[in-house]
């Protein structure tokens, strides 16, 4: 629960993880864009690895298969940009954050993990929507990088109501 | 092929010329798939008609009859066709992200 509070402070607000004061650059946000993605994906592959659950499974392999395409996209971009994305404390708080949850749901099986999994995903996935939403595409520059980001708040909303709906089967 | 089946097909065809001698065109339509979301419905669909659906999105996606008449699997960039066979409303649905749906409402043939 506190690793889910630190790790929302930051990333809804980068400004106080990175240097005083400052918004993030487009460098950073591409840097925690993929982080994120890359980080959904880390979790995926737990779950299929986990879970014998065959809803769990095709959802995981849903977020496998969705964050990385939007991830080889962004790659893309930053390479077509030149822009060489840039590691910074959100970015790093994320992944603190991540795999203290991958640990401990690493130490769940059966139905209980399959259910934290999931609840996990809806709280991550609202956490990401939120940080999108209200500074990471505001904060953004360039307008490509703005138009993937928003491709990735329509994923990510729609991740996170797949997410729902299937903890509420769960929850049965 | 032998006579016997020749011949049966051709019975089968003129059959079929004879039963339906003025066909109505049955129309095509095309329904895009982009940013996560089905493209607006195209107007005057009708029984009989088919639909071309194009997923110009990054993501894999499926176009999913909920009663379970066609269920199209589209990576990106692909695209498939499927036939309206009954007028009615029709609701359509991507299994992978079950909150992209699309409502049909499709007329009596043509």
């Amino acid at each position: 629960m506190l690793n889910r509070l630190i790790f929302a402070a930051l990333l809804l607000a980068p400004g106080a993880a990175l240097a005083q004061g400052q918004k993030p650059n487009d460098a950073q946000i591409a840097h925690i864009a993929y982080t994120a993605g890359v980080l959904d994906i880390n979790a995926a592959k737990q779950a299929l690895a986990k879970s014998g659950n065959a809803e769990v499974k095709a959802f995981a392999s849903e977020m496998v298969r969705d964050h990385q395409a939007v991830n080889d996209k962004a790659l893309a971009l930053v390479k077509k940009l030149n822009v060489t994305p840039e590691d910074n404390a959100t970015s790093q708080a994320l992944s603190k954050a991540a795999a203290a949850k991958l640990a401990e749901l690493g130490k769940l099986s059966g139905a209980a993990y399959d259910r934290a999994y999931v609840a996990n995903e809806v709280a991550y996935h609202k956490t990401v929507n939120g940080a999108l939403k209200d500074t990471l595409i505001p904060d953004s520059q360039n307008p490509e990088l703005k138009s993937l980001l928003q491709t990735g708040l329509s994923l990510f909303t729609a991740h996170q109501q797949h997410a729902e709906h299937l903890a509420m089967g769960l929850a049965k | 092929m032998t006579h016997r089946a020749g011949a049966w097909l051709i019975l089968g065809a003129l059959f079929l010329a004879w039963s339906n001698p003025h066909p109505a065109e049955a129309a095509r339509h095309v329904i895009e798939i982009r940013n996560m979301a089905f493209a607006a419905p195209p107007a005057g669909l009708k029984a009989g008609d088919t639909i071309l659906w194009k997923n110009t999105d990054m993501f894999r996606h499926t176009a999913t009859d909920r009663k379970g008449s066609f269920d199209l699997d589209l990576e990106p960039g692909a695209q498939g066709e499927t036939r309206l066979r009954n007028s009615g409303p029709l609701e359509v649905f991507c299994r992978y992200h079950p909150n992209m749906v699309l409502h049909l409402m499709v007329g009596k043939v043509r």
